[in-house]
């Protein structure tokens, strides 16, 4: 019989909600979060920079709340909703925190960006009007070598205005 | 919020283009690049994969010095899911990114120097097979004892880390003397002689080194690696596999983060191709955050002895500077990097004498190479602070003793450096006014107080890497008739913004948007080469190289156009995707109508643009680093807050200044200089490569001592102040649109003004970096025992220095060439290594 090594067993299988997909996926049972959703999901956009929860440059959000990825196993997440980066924008639009990070130099070389975006997202999503020591605080998880960080405060004060404004449109159509 | 571009109006905005104002240039700007960044969907190196890829993985050594007996790889061979395993024997070939540093090898055959240097590597069907399979290569060490830094070098010339350098483990000596400086000290009113130390600090990039590479259909090599340098990377290629260059195509992948991190040809990324080609499959390989350590290339230890001798109203009448540089392992850029320590410290303030000694040695640790800064940065943190104890010892403000002395434009150093535009002085007298200096400086109640320091910096090296007559920069662009202006170049982009540069300055003279333009960068198969992101040179040699070729197409599309009219073609101006008559602004054709012209007249559009820099006045033997077709500068302000009893700081605010010359996208040189305040203030407060010795009981290693992102410290967003930018902008008639480099300069000033701040603070000289707070709390208490308050390195080791190459100052009648020949150092013969077998 041929030996298949274990590593190559995608014996663990869940369904979740992926960007609000729902989705069904077969892996090797140790796999994290992270490789799950990078090698078996096709989804790269979310990075790695340490896979030991120290640079937070996974960061997803699973069931609304920013999660490392590489310290999560896979199999934990059967039946949770997961958001990535891939799942900001809608209806061919960016997310108000992508216009401003794309607009205000907040993404140098990008590469902490995906986690930086959906745990600003997390964080507007629970406090729509923070103050700059509140962005500060929920963002202190992600380090980021670039831009010295303050670009990306400004660009996450400038999407809570647009968010705002938006709420205000829609709020007077209705 | 509409992701459309903004439709134009060619009648409306005629006027501004034939005005010839600048439509992209200057205007702040979302970076071409930003939306794939900000969507995920920017394709790293790890992002690139393939079917039936296979993963490498590396045994890296446990031991910090020691010969390899004996390695049998039989049982990982056996290991089921291993394709291969690889070693020393199979990629033999020194290579290293200086020609006179081949010494390193992608597996060490027959040696190992540092703990983490590699020496097999297993590909398998997974990464987890192969990771588990390095355990089960077997190999037999004789541990050699380690050298752990420069005074141990100096002290055991045995056992030594390489066979080649200047005597024992001492790599590389250097001697320039550019006047007399014993004159230059005999004319001082004081004569000020400080040491001091700056440990060494690593890149940190976010993004982990990684690399892929294919046997492509045909047979020929294709690898994807996060590389500042792929034209580098592909001259060791071609030299380690044997195999033309024209048979190797390197891709550059965006880098998520370099800072000089990424400019060496790795290991890995030889490995990697000799197994693609092997296999003949694609493999590849993403190194673990203790493996980026390991890399590392980072910032060197230096040991500083600074002679400064002043007369009483500041005027500075020599400068003898001796540095001992902790190299590492292997030469990386370290000749460079030793020639670097000396090469700046004229740009900034008049020095009319200057004596430079510097000493690198090898030792058994990962090899230090290039930081944002290359070399000059720990030279100028002892530079700028002795210039604040100066500045106190004659009672003069440091920033009017740094107004009254700092260098002209268009002048040529001592050394032979010419430089460009030097806006230092308004630079100061900003930071000064934004940070209320005079209100602040030795008037904030104890426990806070206000530093100042100045830098200058490098626009570009002006010398290759190897020696050779041909462009630094290539750009090529080819024109379509659909409008669209696809630019090929070799230069990488690794987050700093240079394919928005490129863009930017395309977009403008040929009257586009920058969404217009399509940029394919770090190819070494379709663009013409760029030497690669480092010594800030892409914004002026590739941003040259693009005008040119900007130009050339516009002149091809304008005697098109111009034919057809009947005009004169200088009439005619582009912009707002048109291509207008300025005599009679109604007369218009679109830009893709133009090319279309174009082609009709003359044939498929395509034109190309190069960049050389000028010629440097430096003859002598060394001269070659330092030159640059111009340099920037920056001064800084910083504010701490410092708690006497823990001696913990806090950094409130910042304001930096910045001669850049002319930003081409405010939003991301602001970007750039904030970037360089933070990483400058991770390397002033807490950054350390540090290293110890395991205990005796155990191996008695010489290890890293953190090799982890979490006891690293590098700052976090709670850790950064808020910093107050300046950017001062007079064009400088070399760069393109008079745009100076941005990249590196801005963190230079940050580590004195700290130091400086601190002493301002509490009244204590911490003349080290990292200043930390337990360094401010001992040297607090030497204040309190009535000791010199002052926490710092005691002595400079005697080093026998060679013969110094003396060349006579400008001022002195000299011509940049050396005026003796020192004689040369009688060498041990040199011994190749014995090869051990088993």
């Amino acid at each position: 019989m041929v030996t298949i090594p274990a590593e190559s067993r995608k014996s663990a299988h869940i369904r979740l909600t992926l960007n609000a997909e729902p989705v069904e996926v077969s892996f090797v049972p140790y796999k994290t979060l992270l490789e799950v959703l990078r090698e078996d999901l096709g989804h790269t956009g979310t990075k790695h920079g340490c896979e030991l929860g120290e640079c937070g440059a996974c960061a997803v959000l699973v069931d609304d709340k920013p999660v490392l990825s590489c310290l999560l196993l896979a199999l934990e997440c059967d039946g949770r909703n997961v958001l990535t980066v891939e799942g900001l924008a809608s209806n061919g639009m960016l997310h108000p925190l992508q216009e401003a990070f794309a607009n205000l130099g907040a993404a140098q070389c990008g590469y902490c960006t995906p986690a930086i975006l959906v745990t600003a997202k997390a964080l507007l999503d629970e406090n729509p009007s923070p103050t700059r020591d509140q962005i500060r605080q929920a963002l202190s998880g992600n380090l980021c070598r670039c831009t010295g960080y303050l670009q990306i405060f400004e660009a996450v004060e400038e999407a809570v205005m647009k968010i705002a404004e938006q709420k205000k449109i829609s709020g007077r159509a209705v | 919020m509409a992701e459309s571009e903004k439709p134009s109006n060619p009648t409306a905005d005629c006027r501004n283009a034939c005005q010839d104002d600048l439509r992209v240039i200057g205007v702040p700007r979302r970076r071409v690049d930003a939306r794939a960044k900000v969507t995920g969907q920017t394709r790293f190196a790890d992002d690139v994969t393939f079917p039936r890829m296979a993963y490498c993985k590396l045994l890296r050594s446990p031991h910090a010095h020691a010969r390899i007996r004996k390695i049998d790889t039989s049982r990982a061979l056996a290991y089921p899911g291993v394709y291969l395993v690889l070693t020393g024997k199979d990629v033999p070939i020194e290579y290293g990114i200086l020609p006179v540093s081949q010494d390193e090898q992608a597996l060490c055959v027959d040696h190992v120097r540092h703990v983490g240097d590699p020496l097999a590597a297993v590909i398998a069907r997974e990464e987890l097979t192969a990771f588990e399979a390095l355990d089960l290569i077997d190999v037999e060490y004789e541990i050699l004892p380690p050298i752990c830094d420069p005074e141990d070098a100096l002290a055991n010339p045995e056992p030594r880390i390489h066979a080649y350098g200047e005597e024992g483990n001492i790599h590389k000596r250097v001697s320039l003397a550019f006047g007399e400086v014993e004159q230059g000290f005999a004319e001082a009113d004081e004569v000020f002689e400080d040491i001091f130390f700056y440990q060494g600090n690593t890149h940190l990039p976010i993004e982990q080194h990684a690399a892929v590479a294919i046997k492509d259909p045909d047979g020929k090599l294709t690898i994807w690696s996060s590389t500042q340098t792929p034209h580098y990377l592909h001259r060791a290629l071609a030299k380690v596999l044997e195999m033309p260059p024209a048979h190797i195509r390197v891709i550059a992948t965006p880098n998520g983060g370099g800072f000089g991190g990424k400019s060496d040809p790795f290991q890995h990324e030889i490995v990697v191709a000799k197994a693609a080609l092997l296999l003949d499959r694609p493999v590849k390989i993403c190194l673990t955050r203790e493996e980026v350590f390991y890399c590392h290339r980072g910032r060197h230890p230096v040991l500083m002895k600074f002679k400064t001798g002043v007369k009483n109203d500041g005027t500075i009448t020599g400068i003898h500077l001796q540095t001992l540089i902790d190299g590492g392992a292997y030469g990386s850029y370290g000749v460079a990097s030793t020639f670097y320590t000396g090469a700046l410290q004229t740009t900034t303030y008049h020095v009319p004498r200057y004596r430079f000694e510097g000493c690198r040695t090898f030792t058994n640790k990962p090899p230090c190479g290039p930081k944002r800064g290359h070399g000059t940065v720990q030279p100028r943190f002892g530079q700028e602070v002795q210039l604040d104890k100066i500045a106190e010892k004659l009672s003069l403000d440091p920033a009017l003793l740094r107004l009254r002395i700092v260098e002209s434009s268009d002048t040529v150093t001592a050394n032979f450096l010419r430089l460009g535009t030097v806006n230092l002085a308004e630079c100061i007298r900003r930071v000064v006014e934004r940070s209320g200096w005079n209100e602040k400086f030795r008037k904030l109640p104890e426990g806070r107080g206000v530093g100042l320091a100045c830098s200058a910096y490098l626009t570009g090296a002006g010398l290759p890497i190897y020696w050779n007559k041909m462009p630094h920069s290539g750009v090529q662009l080819k024109l379509d008739r659909g409008g669209g202006v696809t630019v090929f170049c070799g230069s990488s982009e690794i987050g700093q913004g240079s394919d928005d540069v490129l863009a930017s300055i395309v977009a403008e003279i040929l009257g586009l948007d920058t969404f217009d333009i399509r940029i394919y960068t770090g190819d070494t198969d379709l663009g013409p080469v760029d030497l690669g992101s480092y010594s800030s040179r892409v914004t002026l040699m590739a941003g040259n190289a693009a005008i040119q070729a900007a130009e050339r197409a516009r002149d091809l599309l304008s005697t098109a156009v111009a034919e057809r009219w009947t005009v004169p073609k200088e009439r005619l101006r582009f912009a707002d995707k048109h291509v207008f008559d300025s005599a009679a602004p109604e007369k218009s054709v679109t830009f893709a109508e133009a090319v279309s012209l174009a082609e009709a007249r003359l044939g498929t559009i395509g034109t190309v643009g190069s960049y050389t820099p000028p010629e440097s006045p430096a003859h002598y033997k060394g001269g070659g680093v330092g030159p640059s077709p111009t340099y920037s500068y920056s001064a800084a302000v910083v504010e701490v807050v410092v708690n006497p009893l823990t001696g913990w700081l806090n950094i409130p605010t910042i304001w930096i200044a910045h001669d850049i010359g002319r930003a081409l996208n405010p939003e991301l040189a602001r970007g750039q200089v904030i970037g360089s305040v933070y990483m400058g203030l991770g390397e002033a407060l807490m950054e350390e490569q540090k290293f110890r010795r395991l205990p005796k009981k155990l191996s008695h290693a010489l290890v890293h001592k953190f090799p982890s992102m979490l006891e690293y410290k590098s700052p976090t967003s709670l850790d950064m102040p808020d910093v107050v930018v300046d950017l001062i902008e007079e064009p400088d008639p070399r760069g393109p649109y008079g745009a100076k480099e941005v990249g590196q300069g801005p963190l230079l000033p940050i580590m004195p003004a700290v130091a400086n701040a601190v002493y301002d603070a509490v009244g204590v000289r911490i003349d080290e970096v990292p200043v930390t707070p337990e360094k401010i709390v001992k040297a607090l208490a030497e204040k309190k025992a009535g000791r010199f308050p002052r926490f710092g390195p005691s002595h400079f080791p005697q080093i026998e220095w060679p013969e110094p190459l003396r060349v006579p100052p400008p001022w002195e009648g000299g011509d940049g060439n050396a005026v003796n020949k020192p004689a040369r150092q009688k060498k041990p013969p040199t011994q190749r290594e014995n090869v051990l077998t088993s």
